[in-house]
């Protein structure tokens, strides 16, 4: 069974389904990291990616609807953040069980908003033509959607680390990071920040929304899919952390694609919840442990 | 007051009461019930609009011996425990004399208890995995040697040697697999790979890089709701074309084909009972009276007139049994001819429809080309007696 042909295609399908976790867990990361708020509501980010590029396809048919579909997500699922940490976040700030529950219930309120909109039944994104191909590599067939998302995973990842490790506004999460008191008392707006970040977490989650979209159809329930698997990451990977996300999310994405080799799928995601509960019961802290200075910790 | 005259009064009484309740209430309640909402909603809200029109027609023709029906619709929300409560629910607060629905496996072995502790009648419309055999449902889906194994035959004889199978992670797919296989085996064909995603699953990565390796001859594809759409989307960014590698679909119907994109499953295959394109007077009808009410788009898939077939079904009988009465019902209703959209079909005596099957093949339209037909109407088994080789349906003893 085990030939090296399907092996190179399992491992390269390990780093695509690596590259759809990482898109859908770094928003849940930064927010939590940065503000310790657990949302809930993030897989609905996901699908309002996803319902907003089949709007866009509607509106700019073409081959290269799918580009102009990526900022209108992103800016869409943005936007719908900031109501969020606005409305609701915000108020709860100090109390995350509440932020759990309130969030929860956004989830429930924007699913069952998409049913009454767009009907129970998916709707469906086709893949232009030239992502609808694929290349032989070395004997492993390729597919350019897959190729795509990867890319689009890693220049996400790109982008994001420039604009923490560079800017300004980097400058200003990591030191509300590191200790929020401080920072508040040194003049930086730390709810800005907030605010700032989160629009940021679900934009990447809208993204992640247009890209599965792809793959398969858009549905009031397709954030759900995700987010179980997006927490695992987060857990994983050190909560907050970047690079830990992005480790984590790769670990998990081969696990699960080449222990597909061997077992069905059903049975796969079972070894893959098995593994994240082995692998914090030696390394509790996750992949990268945060550091952090505030005193309460 | 004697005994004797204690029982006089009695039965004056209870003869009153009777006389009461069919003279002054002349409506009889039955159930409907269907997911109206969540992830079923898409195929079922179909078959509750098919079984709503079959009683609307039988009222406007006067009713089941005089008496008109009343349809109490209740939502089985794609929950299996929901389906079992709102059974419950009907039988005992609004005292439906039977109940026409279900749709997943899971929601028929969930209402089952119920109908079997109250002694009430569930006409259940889908294809499912056979297995099962209880007095108090009346299947008029296929059973396994009436969909799966017909379609595997029609396959054995177009020369496809390797099969390869796909399914949903629940009881339909891994029952009807199973049966396959005992019969791959016996014919010394080649089983190429067998792979199971959990129901609503949307990563097929892993599914693909196996059919890719396998390369079978033919896919056969027990996959329900939305996974089907993720499948056929990667299979085709895959690179695996229907035309080299065939799909044999199961869930599929003309609903399911036009709420995907017909674009996505064209040429696919799908064995069924019933396809929309089936000839006849009584069928272009039944399409006809259905678009006037649904739409001149809506779709008419298995199911649907399954569930339409149904409620005639249930009039006949109780028009034969000259009651309500669950038991005389059931018994009047086994080799009973009934004249439905797909010719005249009657129940076995293991209340299972006997039924032709159809292999079809999805055109650009979102309809199938009729490919094949079985000869004739294939009894109902409810046992593959290949797999389950000691299990017989024997009814008449209970």
């Amino acid at each position: 069974m085990l030939d090296a042909t399907l092996l190179a295609g399992q491992v390269f399908n390990g780093f695509s389904v690596a590259s759809l976790f990482v898109l859908a867990a770094l928003g849940l990361a930064l927010s939590f990291g940065l503000m310790r708020v657990i949302n809930m509501a993030h897989g609905e980010m996901l699908m309002l990616g996803g319902y907003l590029a089949y709007l866009t396809y509607l509106v700019v048919p073409g081959p290269l609807a799918i580009l102009v579909a990526m900022p209108v997500a992103f800016l869409g699922a943005a936007l719908l953040g900031a109501v969020l940490e606005l409305t609701v976040i915000r108020k709860l700030a100090a109390r995350p069980l509440d932020t759990l529950l309130a969030t929860w219930g956004v989830s429930l309120i924007l699913q069952q908003a998409a049913r009454s909109i767009f009907g129970p039944i998916g709707v469906g994104v086709t893949a232009p033509d030239w992502l609808n191909t694929g290349f032989l590599l070395a004997g492993v067939y390729i597919p350019s959607t897959r190729l795509f998302i990867l890319a689009v995973a890693v220049v996400v990842l790109a982008v994001l680390g420039l604009v923490i490790a560079r800017t300004r506004l980097g400058l200003l999460v990591r030191a509300v990071n590191q200790d929020r008191m401080m920072a508040a008392a040194s003049g930086i707006n730390v709810r800005r920040v907030d605010l700032a970040v989160f629009c940021l977490g679900t934009g990447i989650a809208g993204l992640a929304g247009v890209v599965l979209s792809l793959l398969g159809p858009v549905t009031p329930s397709v954030g759900q899919s995700y987010i179980v698997p997006a927490f695992l990451v987060v857990v994983m990977g050190g909560l907050g952390s970047m690079v830990g996300t992005t480790v984590a999310a790769i670990i998990l994405g081969l696990v699960s694609a080449i222990s597909q080799i061997f077992l069905d799928v059903s049975m796969s995601q079972v070894l893959m919840l098995l593994s994240v509960i082995v692998f914090l019961q030696f390394r509790p802290q996750g992949v990268v442990a945060t550091r952090s200075r505030a005193l309460e910790e | 007051m004697t005994t004797s005259t204690r029982y006089v009064l009695a039965a004056g009484m209870a003869f009153g009461l009777g006389q009461a309740a069919l003279a002054q209430d002349e409506t009889v309640n039955v159930g409907v019930l269907q997911s109206l909402s969540g992830t079923m909603a898409i195929s079922e809200v179909t078959v509750k609009n098919a079984e709503i029109m079959a009683i609307d027609e039988i009222n406007a023709a006067g009713g089941v011996m005089g008496h008109q029906i009343k349809a109490v619709i209740e939502d089985g929300a794609s929950d299996p425990a929901i389906f079992a409560q709102k059974a419950t629910k009907l039988i005992q607060n609004d005292d439906v004399v039977t109940v026409f629905g279900g749709w997943t496996s899971a929601s028929r072995k969930a209402m089952l208890p119920v109908f079997e502790r109250a002694d009430n009648l569930l006409w259940y419309p889908v294809q499912f995995e056979g297995n099962e055999c209880s007095a108090n449902i009346m299947y008029s889906g296929a059973q396994p040697n009436q969909q799966i194994l017909p379609a595997y035959t029609w396959a054995k004889d177009q020369g496809k040697e390797s099969y390869f199978l796909v399914g949903s992670d629940y009881v339909f797919p891994r029952t009807a697999n199973m049966i396959v296989k005992k019969h791959i085996d016996e014919d010394g064909l080649s089983l190429a790979g067998e792979e199971y995603v959990p129901l609503g699953g949307t990563d097929f990565s892993a599914v693909i890089a196996k059919i890719r390796a396998a390369q079978p001859d033919i896919i056969f594809n027990t996959l329900n709701g939305d996974s089907n759409v993720s499948f056929f989307k990667q299979l085709a960014s895959a690179g695996i074309s229907i035309e080299d590698t065939p799909v044999m679909s199961f869930s599929i119907g003309e609903q399911e084909a036009q709420a995907m994109g017909v674009s996505l499953v064209e040429g696919s295959y799908a064995a069924w009972n019933y396809f929309e394109t089936l000839p006849g007077e009584a069928n272009e009808a039944f399409i006809a009276q259905y678009r006037d009410a649904y739409g001149a788009n809506a779709a008419v898939t298995d199911p649907m007139l399954h569930g339409y077939l149904n409620v005639y079904a249930w009039k006949a009988a109780v028009e034969a049994a000259g009651a309500f009465d669950v038991d005389e019902v059931r018994a009047a209703a086994v080799d009973l001819d009934v004249d439905t959209p797909m010719g005249t079909v009657s129940f076995a005596p293991n209340q299972s429809l006997r039924q032709t099957a159809y292999v079809g093949e999805l055109n650009e339209s979102g309809k199938f080309d009729i490919l094949w037909q079985s000869e004739g109407m294939i009894e109902p088994q409810p046992y593959d007696p290949l797999t389950f080789p000691n299990k017989s349906c024997d009814l008449s003893a209970g």
